[in-house]
């Protein structure tokens, strides 16, 4: 039913509870109310508060978004009792994140209950059954004292008991609080009196359907008012056959809810879905519900007797927990449930001869399970992590058991040692990894970020792994990896080393590092790979002829690559000059930037960022490949998209709730131009301040393709033009300490979740900046209109190339970025000595502004521009070599 | 008193800064703080601020006047722990009405000298009425969570006399501020409901809550949005939040109840986080630099100052406030009874 309306009642306990046109049914939790709940009273008399403080938590744990409150009983103080226990309750931000409902008939226990909560709670309830006057003063006090308050359908008469009465109290009732208290009307809610039906009374026949229709009304003519009710009420009369009782609150809840009832007392564990309820019954309870035949009560009795008791539970299916023990535990890791994993392992561990044999036995046959169903794609890397979190959980329990007998320690199939090679900071993809193949039973000895090789050596050697794997993102990081191999030749180590990470390739293993050592390198980019290569390489059986076979086809693919690399051919840097990307400088216009000169940017939050995140990368480092959202409802992966997605939005909005993700950037707008050739001159007031070295593309093209170079871009000096550029960097501060907040609760999950994240944020910051660049502080795009997909697909003018990646792969450059901006002053971001930037999370590069220019990829290029190069930025040849060796082509 | 419903939709109000950091500059001593008057009261006196107001008079109308001469709109009078609750700890429960009135009598003095002489721009006396030392959701005994150490009736009591005072004395409008105890705030609210319907008379109410840290939480444990919420059933003037956070920090948590409003917005931060000393040393053009990233976001409608900021931080925030326009709000709506 649309109902119009202006206000929506505002709730609150710690957390607000905000009604607004698509709110859902409220659900009021019922347990902590004496007359509800024989425990609770019980818990009460006997003053056992702690323990009733625990049914108010479950009721919130369950999904309760209301607690009502009640001490209404001859045998308890109720105003003493509502006052400590709210104090109670007051301290546990469990429980009162919601908002109180303050049930009681006896205003002093109201008033009481009002002075002890501060959120704005909702009193139950107050009526005309003692005269307006009455009923005026304690609608004020509770304006005052800043409450809902629910209205019971009662005057001094007695009680609405049908359609008419109903509406005429109601309405009787809202004029009163809206035009002589000034209640605001969005905080009335009217009880409008659910009776049961099938009594076997005539006169209760029209019960269900009179409080429907009475419902529609008072929706649609009382302005902004709620509407509910005691559910349970109304199957009164099947008391003993839940499973009536389960359809007839639905079917009852069903048609209400569509008139209008939009709170209610509703036990969860006592209501069918309505789509489930059997035809037949359906038909019935509504033919009673609905008052549709003069017979339904008589029919409903009979039929009644072939229904059987409750028997679907409600909310989560928890079926599988009455299953045989391995079942459950692999259930369990299966579906990633942590909820009874301690449980189930102890009571493995009591059936178990030793408590090993629950980790070797029970644990390793549902985690072989859930690797059978990964390798069958039946599964996708989220599962895996999740399922590596249950199991982390399981072994934690049962450590000191194990512990306790001496000497006998689980066997791991093998131990990997992990590390992100020295100058490198980028660990997500390692991560991944390390959690997969634990997973599998590997003991994984993760060295971290930025290892020095010496220390992968010598731990190698101390811990007597099996196998090393490396991971790096950052093209120095090749180096680094090529240098450990030799390391372990010249220390005669025999054991494989696994290759990962965005920037290694199979032809850069093949050709550069597999050629330094003589036992097996393997190039590994996906984490679900890993697990069969490490398992091939380390079976005793089979792993010399998978080393050789490995081997040869290396050397194949070297052989191959490099001869294909000898096809291509290019010019001199000369002639590469001239055929350098031509801009008409006469006509093309260089716009001066509205603020010359670096800012920072301290206050961003994170919330503003968010516009700007492109999802798709997000879901490939989680192996999930797609394009966002398509992948949502991709056949294969869409299911997982959509839980990972969930997890990732949780996640979020906890972040950008406790800011535990901090934003800080700094940009500088310049005067600029280019000289010799492929510099770029940046100036101040005149004074030039730095140059930026770029490089020129040298294949050799077809005529009338150019060979860029991003000075290209810039109005030469001899133009007598003054042209500007600009350069930034953003980062992301805390990934690091969020995601060890989350590993040292073993939650690998939530730690990638966290970082991959931050990167996220990092990139959507740098696209911010970028636009804030275009349309404000520069200002040259100020007109532009674009939406965040056009923003991806970069649909705008000019460019913010990052060195480190293809138009300027030099990372070297970084350094002249960071002391134009003196960014590691103002923001604190560093650079390791791969000039990796640190937080990882981050980005730096250049703004061009010219509306031609473009993203290009450098290529290869030859000899000649590394002596320029060095040349011109005057440093060793040698060293030019090194940072610039892999776009240098094979002589 | 409808002059300052006006002025808050033509322009953005510039309320002064921390009294304590300017008192702290005359360096009184226990004889300065007693005067002649208490010169043989039976509990030392230092510190007790809101006591100057009878012993030092000049020096808080100095103050005010530095403020005012600054550009404030609006002073706040010296009265931040004027309840028997807080003055218990000075045994100086008896002497609540008089601190009061006298700070709100001073401060009134002085708001109409300048009025007299800048006619264009009124000057107004907001009442301060702080959260008192103690708790009324939280227990002071980590062993005892279900123990109160103040109720709500004596914390209404309590409010009810100092507002009393307080208008009696001439304040123009009610500041409630630092909440970080929302129920605190809500008997003050209730007090204030009492008085203004006993004495049949409306009157303006400025609310300010405080987060302590980054979590976005009052101390005791609301959101923002659920403070809020918890306090929009009286017809408030503005809402907003005040110390514990320098400007930057508290941005996020004015974002988060702007877009929830329609209530003028007001907030006065302290001058940055206190250094290892304690002081307050973020400068004027610091802060004022973090202040018009707030007035760039139309987020505001008041903005002043709180712990450390002088009236040269006031003095550049009144300049950067004068270039923006106001927080688009709703029109005040008066209490309907």
């Amino acid at each position: 039913m649309k109902i119009k309306q202006t206000k929506y009642m505002k709730l609150s306990g710690l957390e607000p509870l905000v009604l607004n046109e698509n709110s859902n049914f409220i659900n009021v939790g019922e347990r902590t109310n004496v007359a509800g709940s024989r425990k609770f009273l019980r818990l009460i008399k006997e003053e056992r508060f702690d323990e009733a403080l625990d049914i108010a938590r479950h009721q919130v744990d369950g999904g309760a978004q209301i607690i009502d409150i009640n001490f209404d009983d001859g045998l308890i103080d109720g105003k003493e009792s509502m006052v400590r226990f709210l104090n109670l309750i007051a301290a546990e931000p469990d429980i009162s994140r919601v908002p109180i409902m303050i049930d009681s008939s006896k205003w002093e226990i109201i008033e009481a209950g009002l002075q002890v909560v501060q959120g704005k709670c909702v009193v139950n309830s107050i009526s005309l059954k003692e005269g307006e006057e009455k009923f005026i003063w304690k609608a004020k006090q509770i304006k005052r004292y800043g409450a809902a308050v629910i209205v019971m359908a009662f005057d001094e008469v007695g009680q609405a008991d049908n359609y008419e009465r109903r509406i005429e109290i109601a309405t009787k009732s809202y004029r009163i609080l809206v035009d002589k208290v000034g209640f605001p009307s969005e905080d009335i809610i009217f009880d409008l009196n659910i009776f049961p039906v099938a009594t076997g009374m005539d006169e209760h026949k029209k019960n269900a359907i009179d409080f429907i229709e009475a419902t529609r009304w008072v929706r649609q003519n009382l302005p902004n008012v709620s509407v509910s009710g005691g559910v349970s009420n109304v199957s009164f009369s099947f008391r003993g056959n839940d499973g009536v009782r389960e359809a007839m609150h639905s079917v009852f809840l069903y048609h209400a809810i569509q008139a209008g009832m939009n709170i209610g007392i509703v036990n969860p564990a006592l209501l069918e879905v309505y789509d489930d309820i059997p035809k037949d019954l359906l038909e019935h309870v509504e033919d009673v519900i609905l008052d549709r035949r003069d017979d339904a009560t008589e029919r409903l009795l009979d039929f009644a007797e072939t229904v059987k008791g409750s028997k679907v539970e409600k909310g989560v299916d928890l079926s599988w927990r009455e299953n045989p023990i391995q079942d459950r535990i692999t259930h369990a890791l299966v579906k990633g449930i942590d909820a009874f994993i301690i449980e189930d392992v102890e009571t493995a561990r009591q059936e178990a001869e030793k408590p090993i044999d629950v980790i070797e036995g029970n644990l390793m046959i549902g985690m072989n399970v859930v690797g059978d169903l990964f390798g069958a794609g039946k599964m996708f890397l989220p599962q895996v992590v999740k399922s590596a979190r249950v199991m982390k959980k399981a072994v934690a329990y049962l450590n000191p058991f194990i512990e306790a007998e001496k000497g006998d320690k689980q066997e791991p199939v093998g131990k990997v040692l992990m590390a992100t090679v020295k100058g490198d900071v980028h660990d997500i993809g390692k991560n991944i990894v390390s959690v997969v193949l634990a997973c599998n039973n590997y003991e994984i000895v993760d060295l971290g970020v930025m290892v020095p090789p010496e220390k992968i050596i010598a731990m190698a050697i101390k811990e007597k792994v099996d196998i090393i794997g490396l991971s790096g993102l950052i093209t120095p990081s090749l180096d680094e990896m090529v240098y450990l191999a030799k390391e372990m030749q010249r220390e005669n180590f025999e054991i494989p080393l696994l290759i990962g990470g965005a920037t290694t390739s199979k032809a850069h293993t093949a050709v550069k590092i597999d050629t330094q050592y003589t036992n097996a390198v393997v190039h590994v980019n996906d984490a679900s790979r890993a697990v069969t290569v490490v398992g091939d390489l380390l079976n005793k059986k089979t792993s010399n002829n998978y080393v050789a076979a490995m081997k040869k086809d290396y050397d194949e693919f070297r052989a191959k690559f490099l001869k294909r690399g000898k096809e291509k051919s290019y010019i001199s840097l000369n002639e590469a000059r001239k055929r350098k990307f031509k801009i008409d400088w006469k006509t093309s216009e260089t716009i001066k930037p509205k603020e010359i000169g670096v800012q920072i940017l301290k206050q961003l939050s994170l919330k503003e960022l968010v516009p700007f995140i492109d999802w798709s990368p997000f879901f490939r480092s989680w192996d999930l490949h797609g394009k966002y959202p398509n992948i949502l409802t991709d056949e294969v992966v869409g299911e997982q998209a959509t839980q990972l997605f969930a997890d990732a939005q949780e996640m979020l909005s906890e972040i950008i709730a406790k800011q535990s993700l901090k934003p800080k950037g700094v940009f500088g707008l310049f005067e600029a131009n280019a000289i010799n050739e492929d510099d770029i001159s940046v100036q101040k007031k005149g004074n030039e301040v730095a140059v930026f070295r770029t490089l020129r593309q040298q294949l050799k093209k077809r005529d009338g393709i150019p060979n860029i170079a991003l000075a290209d871009f810039i109005a030469p000096k001899d133009t007598g033009k003054t042209d500007y550029i600009g350069a930034f960097c953003v980062a992301i501060f805390g990934a690091q300490e969020l995601a060890e907040s989350y590993r040292s609760k073993e939650d690998d999950y939530n730690a990638i979740m966290a970082q991959a994240l931050a990167d996220r944020f990092a990139e959507a910051f740098a696209e911010y900046l970028h636009k804030q660049i275009r349309i404000k502080h520069w200002g040259y795009g100020a007109n532009e209109n674009l939406t965040n997909e056009d923003l991806i697909k970069e649909n705008y003018k000019g460019i913010r190339p990052a060195p480190g990646y293809p138009a300027c792969p030099d990372h070297l450059e970084k350094e002249t970025i960071w002391e134009l901006l003196e960014v590691e002053k103002l923001i604190g971001v560093t650079l390791t000595e791969s000039l990796a930037m640190w937080p990882a999370a981050a980005v730096s590069g250049y703004y061009f502004a010219n509306p031609e220019a473009k993203y290009f990829g450098l290529g290869k290029i030859t000899d000649d521009q590394v002596t320029d190069f060095a040349l011109r930025k005057n440093i060793a040849k040698d060293k030019a070599r090194k940072w610039l060796h892999p776009n240098i082509a094979e002589e | 008193m409808s002059n300052i419903k006006q002025a808050l939709q033509e322009r953005i109000l510039v309320l002064d800064g921390a009294m304590g950091t300017m008192l702290q500059r005359y360096k009184f001593t226990e004889e300065d703080f007693r005067g002649e008057r208490f010169k043989d009261y039976p509990t030392p006196l230092q510190g007790n601020n809101d006591l100057l107001s009878i012993t030092q008079p000049e020096a808080i109308k100095t103050i005010h006047g530095k403020y005012f001469e600054a550009g404030a709109d609006i002073v706040e009078t010296n009265t931040f722990s004027g309840t028997t609750i807080a003055m218990a700890d000075y045994q100086m429960e008896d002497l609540v009405y008089e601190l009061n009135y006298q700070s709100a009598k001073i401060a009134k003095e002085v708001a109409d000298e300048f009025t007299a002489k800048e006619p264009h721009k009124p000057r107004f006396v907001a009442g301060s009425i702080g959260p008192t030392n103690r708790t009324a959701s939280m227990s002071p005994d980590v062993n005892d969570p279900g123990y109160r150490a103040v109720t709500f009736d004596e914390l209404r009591v309590a409010y009810k006399q100092q507002v009393e005072a307080l208008l009696d004395g001439g304040a123009d409008l009610l500041l409630v501020e630092t909440v970080f105890d929302t129920l605190n705030a809500k008997a003050a609210l209730f007090a204030i409901e009492e008085v203004k319907e006993e004495r049949n008379i409306d009157v303006p109410i400025m609310l300010s809550g405080t987060i302590t840290d980054a979590s976005g939480r009052t101390l005791s444990g609301q959101t923002a949005e659920a403070f809020l919420i918890s306090v929009s059933h009286i017809p408030l003037l503005s809402i907003g939040f005040n110390c514990a956070l320098g400007a930057n920090l508290l941005q996020p948590h004015l974002e988060a109840i702007a877009n929830k409003t329609d209530l003028a917005i007001s907030a006065h931060p302290n001058a940055g986080l206190p250094n290892a000393f304690g002081e307050y040393d973020e400068s004027p053009e610091e802060m004022g630099e973090q202040i018009e990233e707030y007035l760039k976001r139309d987020l505001i409608n008041i903005i002043g100052g709180c712990c450390g900021t002088t009236p040269d931080h006031i003095k550049v925030i009144a300049k950067i406030a004068a270039k923006y326009k106001p927080r688009r709000h709703a029109e005040f709506v008066s209490a309907s009874h």
